[in-house]
């Protein structure tokens, strides 16, 4: 790590949030409190409300009912939150590196340079292939290195872990780790054990 | 701006990556014309008559084929979520899909009209004011079509449905593409008609953009 920046101080606040598809709520009356430098797990069963949630954080589905804020968030700063889904937004026919600097330039080159972040995810040797070429773990190291080259300060993981190897899981505890230690805050919904310490857990489909 | 001019040469590259796309657009045009006389039969001056509309109406047909790759594989990688996370807003994402929808699927079909021309026997002064008509005009089709692609993205196999859903915006647009070149009798109104296509032109651009962003954020729902 060459350069140690901090994010701004954002907590995200949601009370009351009930989330769901096209009228129907999955899960309702989630309270959610988060401090900068705190990591959120998201567990239950298959059909829970994990990624309606995530998508409804993001700002992706529009909640049903309560409130999402982001306080201390500058609006002009633009975005304040990553957002990781099951789907990788990984073309073939773009090169590796072409894809992350396509990112990196819509996003805003905040963070790592391209060929760091490609460093950092293990992808240094294949950064001029085909991102078609890429396995679907390789393609999710590539997800991740997205997040790398534009700082923001909020996470949202949805099941991250998926097709990583072991070195791979590593590697994203690593990653999420650091992201904690300079303020950052997390939401990972995933069935997997992560490796990071002092994460909260929010248990969804159990009330219901 | 940054991000503005990456995704025109994201989008450029590959639609050069997949070559093949640009040409079967081209060949598309070219046969849809070519079709025409032997269905009107070898009247020379009926197809010299009618040879503008067949040209307006081959670009109209071969544009609607390149909607479907607009944005719908977009969607599907999840591209597009992650367009609606990013710094630079939406509704400028979609004017720079605009403008690579332009230069994908419009202007090779201009730079083929010389074809086109000699197959139906033009002369070269509507020839010249075809191509113009055509400069001027496909912009509005290509704005027209964002917004469409734009609205029917969400939907499953909804690729036959933009083609419908705009085909009615783009009625002005034939009507004063071919007015604009107008050789039938008359009193001759070619240059207002081609001042109103290009006044059809920019207001489309300027406001497609923000029309299929609306429509994007609002179909994901």
């Amino acid at each position: 790590m060459t350069q140690r920046q901090v994010y701004p101080e954002i907590s995200l606040v949601a009370e009351g949030l009930a989330c769901g598809r096209g009228g129907h709520a999955l899960a309702a009356d989630i309270a959610i409190a988060l401090a900068p430098g705190q990591g959120l797990l998201l567990r239950g069963p298959n059909g829970a409300g994990k990624s309606t949630l995530l998508l409804t954080l993001a700002g992706l589905l529009p909640p049903l009912a309560g409130s999402i804020r982001y306080a201390g968030h500058d609006a002009e700063a633009g975005p304040a939150l990553h957002y990781c889904g099951h789907r990788n937004g990984v073309r073939a026919r773009l090169g590796v590196a072409q894809t992350l600097d396509f990112w990196a330039g819509l996003n805003g080159r905040t963070g790592l340079s391209i060929a760091a972040a490609l460093e950092e995810v293990g992808l240094a040797g294949a950064a001029g292939l085909d991102a078609g070429y890429l396995s679907a773990g390789q393609q999710r190291r590539l997800a991740l290195a997205r997040l790398l080259v534009t700082r923001r300060p909020l996470w949202l993981l949805d099941e991250p872990s998926a097709a990583l190897d072991t070195a791979g899981q590593a590697l994203l505890a690593r990653l999420l780790a650091d992201h904690l230690a300079r303020n950052g805050l997390a939401v990972i919904a995933t069935h997997d054990a992560i490796a990071v310490p002092d994460l909260s857990v929010l248990t969804l489909g159990e009330a219901a | 701006m940054n991000g503005f001019s990456g995704i025109l040469r994201r989008e450029l590259r590959l639609a050069l990556a997949g070559g093949g796309d640009m040409l079967t657009l081209v060949l598309f045009f070219v046969i849809t014309g070519a079709l025409v006389p032997f269905a009107v039969g070898p009247d020379r001056e009926l197809l010299a008559r009618i040879a503008p509309g067949i040209v307006w109406i081959a670009a109209f047909l071969a544009m609607l084929m390149g909607l479907d790759r607009l944005l719908r594989p977009d969607r599907e990688d999840g591209t597009l979520a992650l367009y609606r996370l990013a710094d630079l807003p939406l509704s400028a994402i979609l004017a720079a899909k605009v403008i690579v929808h332009w230069l994908t699927s419009a202007l090779p079909l201009i730079l083929a009209a010389p074809f086109l021309a000699l197959i139906l026997g033009m002369d070269p002064q509507t020839f010249w004011r075809t191509l113009l008509s055509l400069l001027l005009g496909t912009p509005a089709l290509a704005a027209f079509g964002t917004f469409g692609a734009a609205v029917t993205v969400a939907i499953r196999r909804g690729g036959l449905l933009a083609p419908i859903l705009i085909a009615p915006l783009c009625v002005p647009v034939l009507i004063f593409g071919v007015g604009a070149i107008s050789p039938l009798g008359g009193p001759d109104q070619a240059g207002a008609a081609l001042l109103l296509l290009a006044a059809l032109s920019l207001m489309a651009c300027a406001l497609s953009p923000f029309a299929a962003a609306f429509a994007i954020d609002w179909g994901e729902e």
